[in-house]
């Protein structure tokens, strides 16, 4: 693998993550709770397409081979999409949601604070600009993953089951593999593995807060490295490319 | 009392009349409050209700930036609910109300939105011919007496002339393309180009709310007339984009200055707005259903913040 290889893969990899997610967010549009919190997460949907439209035109652009992000996002399929199982996976009531996004965003928060310092100067600026967007994400899942933690009976037990099932796909999250290897070398990616401990502090205070139990240490999902997903992706393409591929003479 | 509840009521006629807004703390006339509530929570659910056929499409978006503009475009259409919500409590009446109202039938929504959005291009035909009929209504409404409804107005217009033009640019760029999107552009224009028509209500000679609102200076322009102003400006932008106004009777006439137009379908009117549309029950289902599935984190959200309010006072 060669260096431009590996940045095509890692500017993909992130391009991909924020445009899965924001697939899943923006299914809640007409959809939520309340009015203020439809438009809230329909906002942090829209922050993620701009961010993987940076990405997917990076990533085109370091490949060279003039594919543009629309290309890259319509017209791949799942085996090449290297997006965090997280992600995919559907979005289940308000509370799966939001803790999920309390997962994704601190992760996020430590991530693309490092990323911020990446000897890439394109990587660097999307990250800049991500890292604002990504705090006020990481508030918004925080306050409601505290405040239906320690709301009813109710929407605690749904927190509760909704971090359970979530955390075996949290360790994917911190997974690096050759094409972290390569571009670290030169101060271009970010060391996952670094970010762990402070990312369990952070998420063990906030569920503490929350009355929520931390799931004991168990068995990490992983695949997505290497474009392996659940079964839920191939859903997500299926709609989202349906008009690219039913008509691929067409510009929108 | 009578006699004080005239000398109220001219005093609140002359002001309207000297063009004075109307404040929520000023004295006005039952009527008045009434016909505003109906009037905003009505235009308040549109927006709302409005947000599903054009949800229909997010997931299916044919570009990024395609996606970017819808999901903006309905987040601007929620937004235009809260401030008519809000506009609305200034009158007495809670959003919770007014929800209420709508899920038992008393309040109503646009018409409009009880049709389906089948292809991309619907996509283009509600934003060019839907918001673009509602921008006609409301920039007469940026004028209406009463204050805050006013004022709301005139924010919502800004925003909805970029949704205009937005949804013309679908249209305009699927007339540039392919013959199936050339076919999808003009079907779409064919299946929302009554309705939209409709939108403004019935003839002048036949609505039954004119009266008062024109006195108080509520609505400043009939219904005829804001629709032929629609038509006027549309149809010449149907015509440079190459799409085809499905009206035989459609002619200019050179007396008049303006488009003489076939007979609208009332009877289709009617049956839509009295329950029997094509997505009647579906929307109503849709917001009742998803209303009733947020009500756990409402309630979760009431019990944190009282657990808060009784820490702090303890």
């Amino acid at each position: 693998m060669t260096e431009q290889q590996a940045l095509y893969k890692y500017s993909l990899r992130l391009g991909d993550n924020a445009l899965i997610l924001s697939a899943r967010l923006s299914e809640w549009c007409s959809n939520a709770p309340f009015l203020e919190e439809d438009l809230a997460v329909t906002n942090m949907a829209l922050d993620l397409i701009g961010r993987a439209q940076a990405m997917l035109k990076y990533a085109g652009e370091v490949d060279g081979n003039s594919k543009t992000e629309d290309d890259l996002a319509y017209r791949r399929g799942e085996r090449d999409y290297y997006n965090n199982l997280i992600m995919e996976l559907p979005n289940g009531d308000f509370a799966y949601t939001m803790v999920r996004q309390l997962f994704v965003s601190t992760f996020e928060l430590f991530f693309y604070e490092e990323l911020q310092k990446s000897t890439d100067a394109t990587l660097a600026a999307i990250a800049a600009k991500t890292l604002k967007e990504v705090k006020y994400h990481h508030l918004h899942a925080k306050d409601w993953v505290i405040r239906l933690g320690d709301g009813t009976e109710e929407s605690n037990r749904r927190v509760q089951q909704a971090v359970n099932q979530l955390w075996m796909y949290t360790g994917e999250l911190f997974e690096m593999d050759g094409t972290d290897a390569l571009l670290m070398k030169d101060g271009i990616a970010v060391n996952a593995e670094h970010l762990k401990m402070g990312w369990i502090q952070m998420v063990t205070q906030i569920l503490a807060l929350a009355n929520i139990e931390l799931p004991a240490d168990g068995y990490m999902q992983s695949g997505s490295r290497m474009g392996i997903h659940t079964e839920h992706l191939g859903h997500i393409l299926s709609e989202m490319q349906y008009l690219q591929r039913a008509y691929p003479d067409a510009t929108w | 009392m009578e006699q004080a509840q005239d000398t109220l009521l001219r005093e609140f006629e002359e002001k309207i009349e000297c063009g004075f807004a109307i404040e929520p703390k000023d004295r006005m006339p039952a009527g008045y409050r009434k016909h505003l509530v109906r009037q905003m929570s009505q235009h308040a659910h549109s927006e709302v209700i409005g947000m599903q056929p054009e949800g229909n499409w997010v997931t299916r978006a044919p570009s990024l930036r395609a996606k970017q503009i819808l999901l903006a475009k309905i987040q601007d259409e929620g937004g235009h609910g809260l401030y008519l919500y809000s506009a609305a409590e200034t009158l007495g009446v809670s959003r919770d109300e007014l929800i209420e109202q709508l899920h038992t039938g008393k309040a109503k929504y646009s018409n409009i939105f009880n049709y389906p959005a089948l292809s991309w291009a619907d996509i283009g035909a509600i934003g060019w011919l839907v918001d673009g009929a509602a921008i006609v209504n409301q920039v007469s409404l940026q004028r209406t007496s009463y204050g805050p409804y006013s004022r709301a107005m005139v924010r919502i217009c800004k925003e909805e002339s970029f949704h205009q033009r937005q949804g013309y640019e679908i249209m305009a760029k699927m007339m540039a393309g392919t013959a199936d999107q050339k076919a999808m552009a003009q079907d779409a224009m064919n299946r929302w180009w009554w309705p939209s028509l409709m939108m403004f209500g019935p003839h002048d000679s036949d609505s039954p709310h004119t009266g008062d609102a024109f006195k108080w200076k509520i609505k400043r322009h009939s219904n005829d007339e804001l629709r032929q102003k629609f038509i006027d400006k549309t149809v010449q932008q149907a015509e440079v984009i190459g799409l085809t106004i499905p009206d035989k009777d459609l002619k200019w006439n050179e007396e008049k200055k303006c488009y003489d137009h076939g007979e609208i379908n009332w009877e289709e009117f009617s049956r839509v707005i009295g329950g029997d549309g094509p997505c009647n029950k579906q929307r109503m289902e849709h917001h009742i259903s998803v209303h009733n599935e947020g009500a756990w984190v409402r309630e979760a959200a009431e019990a944190y913040s009282a657990k808060q309010q009784y820490s702090k006072n303890v």
